[in-house]
């Protein structure tokens, strides 16, 4: 039965509830907006003469997996209460960690996909060179960093049970992850206190990885950094999860359950 | 018997204040258009201050400085703009106001002003910021200029939000198109890189939007420079999507007329 809540349900729910998966909303928000992102920054990079086009393109394409992994993870277990359904879930016999956690699978691969995207295409249209043996190495750490966002997404996703404004809290999560982890200020440009915040973030050690495997790095030379990047997604998730439980905990000992 | 040309006017001007002043209030207490748009565009000033400190001159933050302020202006109206009508259609109003005695233009211009003005808090923040986070010598040289070009701007980018509004009105999902207009206009708009900077093909659609010519006039007024060319185009830009905008209303709202079709899309 976990296997099925955990793989079907998952999928189930996140067809169901990530309500930009229609066409008329993915492609200009999946698939152009982040196109607009990396130029807008090769842009800004090329008019205060920092850094190669390289660095934004990468930078952006990675951090862009942050709007579907924030997004869907929060609409994918927060949206149940606006789909009057959430009651139903949590009096269900259905194991919780496969519940939640399932719903993580098709969010990864979708903040991969989208990643990978952007990468490419803003790649060919602004003009980057990476080596051909650093596709793969580069698609995993893409992944990684897709899987670390999810679990920042899973935390946003248990703060969405207890307030209302989800859009709002997915939006400041993005805005500070864009300033954050290096994606177009290198990270030892900014101040101390925001290069410690950084540091525990997802995407900051990914991103890193990602250019220095775009420059020719393997995936040894970065392990360290793609360790972090992952241990930072499991513990995030881990809080994820905990911060749900406690919201479903709080909801039914103050019959808050569809109230925020 | 016709109304007096007075009392229309008066009818007109009351409509479009009302409506203005009930919108701004209505956008201060959300915290999608009050909170997040002042925040949204912050997080971009904030890296545009830290890339133009880490490599260009001084007088590129200033520059950057008043393009970053004009950002907010611009994300608050593209983000609302498109799916206004959208909005009325989900509360079940389009029909009232629709068929209300006043023009609907006159009920609609005034709600995507007032998603412009509210972008003011942003531009506030974002000055304030770049005085005192980045330590950014702003000048104010013409402050009349200034303020008039301001206006100005708030008014042309609400017109053509006003356009986005009456274009999108057939599309459920008019909001997506409305974000996807955000960055490109930022990029193309000049905020925070010289059009000099982009390929020569992309400048004439820079030159088709006000906000263009609404951050060069601000820019200008505020360096001491004269603004006046620039503040002409910008309002002379408004005025013509308020135009083009009507127009499109008109046709718009016969064919739902006709089909039957206005509270669908």
């Amino acid at each position: 039965m976990s296997v099925r809540v955990f793989f079907v349900g998952g999928l189930l729910s996140f067809r169901a509830l990530f309500s930009f998966l229609r066409p008329e909303v993915y492609v200009p928000s999946m698939l152009v907006a982040p196109i607009f992102q990396i130029l807008l920054f090769v842009y800004i990079g090329r008019s205060a003469g920092i850094e190669s086009d390289e660095f934004f393109v990468i930078g952006n394409a990675v951090q862009y997996a942050a709007i579907p992994c924030l997004f869907a993870m929060m609409f994918t277990i927060a949206g149940e209460r606006f789909q009057q359904t959430l009651g139903y879930i949590l009096v269900s016999p259905a194991p919780r960690l496969p519940l939640f956690l399932g719903r993580a699978v098709p969010v990864v691969v979708n903040g991969f996909f989208v990643a990978a995207f952007s990468l490419v295409v803003g790649g060919l249209i602004v003009g980057i060179d990476v080596p051909g043996r650093s596709y793969a190495p580069l698609a995993l750490a893409t992944l990684i960093c897709a899987f670390s966002c999810t679990g920042l997404g899973l935390v946003g996703a248990g703060i969405g049970l207890l307030f209302r404004e989800q859009a709002v809290l997915a939006n400041i999560m993005f805005g500070i992850l864009l300033l954050f982890t290096g994606a177009n200020v290198p990270v030892d440009e900014l101040p101390g206190w925001m290069e410690a915040v950084s540091n525990v973030l997802p995407f900051t050690h990914g991103i890193d990885a990602a250019r220095r495997i775009a420059d020719g790095a393997s995936l040894s030379d970065v392990f360290d950094s793609l360790a972090a990047e992952l241990a930072i997604g499991v513990v995030s998730g881990a809080v994820g999860y905990l911060f749900i439980r406690n919201a479903e905990r709080l909801s039914r000992q103050h019959a808050t359950l569809d109230r925020a | 018997m016709a109304e007096p040309r007075e009392r229309q006017v008066t009818r007109v001007a009351r409509a479009l204040l009302v409506g203005f002043g009930l919108h701004l209030k209505m956008m201060t207490r959300s915290s999608f258009d009050g909170l997040l748009g002042v925040l949204w565009p912050l997080f971009f000033a904030t890296i545009a201050f830290f890339m133009f400190r880490a490599g260009a001159s001084g007088e590129s933050l200033v520059f950057a400085s008043f393009g970053a302020a004009v950002m907010g202006i611009w994300s608050s109206t593209s983000t609302s703009a498109g799916s206004a009508m959208q909005r009325e259609r989900w509360h079940g109003t389009l029909e009232l106001l629709v068929c209300a005695p006043v023009h609907f233009a006159t009920v609609l211009l005034p709600v995507t002003v007032a998603m412009s003005a509210i972008g003011l808090y942003s531009m506030t923040a974002t000055l304030l910021l770049s005085r005192f986070a980045f330590g950014v010598d702003l000048p104010f040289e013409e402050p009349f200029a200034l303020g008039l070009a301001l206006v100005v701007t708030v008014v042309s980018i609400g017109s053509l939000g006003f356009l986005l509004a009456v274009s999108f009105v057939r599309y459920r999902t008019a909001w997506a198109l409305g974000n996807l207009l955000e960055y490109p206009v930022w990029l193309i708009a000049g905020f925070l890189v010289p059009l000099t900077l982009l390929p020569s093909w992309v400048r004439p659609f820079s030159w088709a939007l006000a906000p263009t010519w609404g951050v060069d006039a601000i820019r200008e007024a505020a360096t001491g420079a004269s603004p006046w060319p620039e503040l002409i185009a910008c309002l002379g830009l408004g005025a013509a999507y308020l135009a083009i905008g009507i127009a499109v209303l008109e046709t718009v709202l016969r064919s739902a007329r006709r089909a039957g079709s206005l509270a669908l899309a």
